[in-house]
């Protein structure tokens, strides 16, 4: 039960992107079709799912029994920056097709906010490690739905006629506010879920 | 260019060990003294002497719960009662609060820890239940009052519009009342 | 470039907020009140302006097949070093800004300004670089935060954590508090950045 309570509350309540901002850049900057955002969605989706995994077990079996925990920020991203290059490498030679389809985000996730984001907020929450892997997997699809949910509005916009101005970055902030307003509506369902189950 | 890359990683793990060598006292202290003054705070504000923490666990409703019980006394020796340190699911995530009885279980006072409840609305709670405040809590009894919300039958007004984080709060200081006076079962 | 140039070019023609867009996670995310969006920006500077520097100073040491690992591993260091004395000298805001502060390693303006400038340019010039982009950010983050303040509460430059009552505008009670909760960054964000856009047309 209380796995079923981190997938929806990472999902819609505390979307990663709509209610937390982590992820921006690729939200804003990829996600004027629908199928790129879904790419970068899906890469996001494998990559923090692995990401999370690997510094999960250097925090543990690494930095904490070393009292090193002030490396961390230092270990986490060199340990992202060279898990995307392997990413990248071992999907080339596996699966040309899955390269193709992820390939060209994978450069960009390093700096991609919510990786390290989240890598960090596993251990400040004192996950174990499946409750951590329920919670990556879950921000990962939230992230997806936010940007596919996004794409499919500015595709829609595409052809209106807006002032001058607010042309681009401006009216896709503005669209992301109305779809943050929209993921509001879920703010409380966690605890009505945790009732619900009778965790609390 | 292998070896350019380990000096760089070597000076750098080198002066965060020192950076972390010089401030990790500074951030252990400031940790204590904001206990510290809690507690003082808690217990109506004179200066306290504070015993060795107690960590106590706690099965609640299936799930374990974790207080910290710090047994106060007064300047002098007298005996002014406990500070229990707990926390809750908010409405937002965990809301920690520290919270002082008279040795009959009286609430002397209470501080938020930490929150993360909605900024402006549920971070009200940290005024809302003081002395002055509109859910003044000061002076009840958990164990004589109804300590539940107006809305559930109880004694307290609830913070407008947080519901959710006024209960959360009520349960934390009901829990740490009970742990106080054994009527939790204590875990395993 | 004069030094003067450098500065004003990070202030106002390549404004790292409104004009090229970087950095939006913390934008976003800290600006829920002046005080927040101008520590953010102060702490991003720091680490800005000692990264341009560094960075200005290892450059011809550093072989290019290595080049972003190294920045990284300096940026980094910089960050756990602001980190630390954060946590040991100014607690609170620290605990307010969370887990933006870590978060500044992936801040792409950080990176951005290694690669397009101190990388060609010498240590006095990167240091300035670092204060102009620097300061452009915390003014964006600063006003972004006050316009969000405003509407959300009715006061601006309050900050619980340093203790400062701020100045009351509307009165207690007078203020939409969705300007302070996410869907407000996004929409404030939106407009400010308008409002930019018409003024350079202009």
């Amino acid at each position: 039960m209380e796995y079923i309570l981190i997938f929806i509350t990472a999902i819609f309540v505390n979307n990663i992107v709509l209610s937390q901002f982590l992820g921006i850049c690729p939200f804003l900057g990829v996600s004027k079709k629908v199928s790129t955002a879904s790419g970068m969605g899906m890469a996001v989706t494998f990559v923090l799912t692995l990401a999370t995994l690997v510094t999960y077990f250097i925090q543990k079996y690494v930095l904490d029994p070393n009292d090193l925990g002030y490396l961390q920020t230092i270990a986490f991203i060199l340990v992202i920056a060279a898990l995307v290059q392997m990413v990248e490498i071992i999907l080339k030679k596996v699966s040309p097709s899955l390269y193709q389809a992820l390939g060209v985000f994978l450069p960009l996730i390093t700096t991609n906010c919510c990786i390290l984001g989240v890598a960090i907020l596993v251990i400040q929450k004192d996950y174990d490690l499946l409750s951590g892997m329920v919670y990556a997997i879950s921000t990962a699809l939230g992230f997806y739905l936010a940007m596919v949910l996004f794409a499919g509005l500015r595709e829609q916009m595409e052809m209106n006629k807006v002032p001058k101005a607010v042309e681009g970055m401006p009216l896709a902030l503005i669209t992301a506010g109305l779809l943050a307003m929209a993921f509001m509506g879920f703010s409380g369902v966690d605890g009505g879920l945790r009732l619900l189950f009778g965790l609390d | 260019m292998a070896i350019v890359l380990t000096v760089i990683a070597v000076v750098a793990g080198g002066i965060l060990a020192y950076v972390n060598s010089v401030t990790a006292p500074q951030i252990e202290k400031i940790n204590a003294d904001n206990l510290a003054n809690g507690i003082k705070e808690v217990m109506g504000g004179g200066e306290v002497q504070v015993a060795d923490p107690e960590t106590q666990t706690a099965t609640i409703g299936g799930k374990e719960k974790t207080f910290e019980v710090y047994a106060v006394s007064d300047a002098s020796g007298k005996v002014l009662g406990n500070a229990v340190q707990t926390s809750e699911n908010g409405f937002g995530g965990n809301l920690k609060v520290l919270v002082g009885f008279d040795p009959e279980g009286t609430i002397l006072g209470y501080t938020i820890l930490e929150h993360a409840e909605t900024p402006g609305l549920g971070a009200k709670a940290g005024l809302w239940f003081q002395k002055d405040g509109k859910g003044n809590i000061i002076g009840m009894n958990p164990g004589k009052n109804n300590f539940t919300v107006s809305k559930d039958g109880g004694e307290v007004d609830a913070i407008t519009a947080s519901t959710i984080t006024s209960r959360a709060f009520l349960l934390a200081i009901k829990n740490a009342y009970d742990q106080l006076y054994g009527k939790n079962e204590a875990s395993k | 470039m004069s030094y003067f140039k450098i500065l004003k070019n990070g202030l106002i023609n390549e404004n790292p907020t409104f004009v090229l867009l970087l950095g939006m996670c913390p934008t976003l995310g800290t600006t829920s009140s002046a005080i927040n969006g101008l520590s953010m920006g102060l702490a991003t500077t720091f680490v800005l302006i000692l990264s341009n520097f560094i960075i200005s100073l290892i450059k011809n040491l550093v072989p290019d097949q290595v080049r972003i690992p190294s920045y990284i591993v300096v940026i980094a260091s910089l960050v756990t070093i602001l980190q630390m004395l954060m946590q040991a000298y100014l607690p609170s805001i620290y605990a307010t800004l969370g887990l933006f502060i870590p978060l500044i390693v992936v801040n792409c303006i950080i990176l951005g300004r290694a690669e397009a400038f101190a990388a060609k340019n010498g240590p006095i010039s990167s240091i300035f670089d670092g204060i102009g982009i620097g300061l452009g950010f915390s003014m964006a983050l600063t006003l972004l935060g006050a316009c969000r303040e405003i509407l959300g509460t009715g006061v601006v430059f309050k900050s619980d954590d340093f203790g400062i009552a701020g100045i009351p505008l509307q009165g207690e009670s007078g203020g939409m508090l969705m300007f302070v909760l996410a869907p407000g960054a996004f929409i404030v964000l939106g407009y400010l950045i308008a409002l930019v856009n018409k003024l350079r047309k202009a």
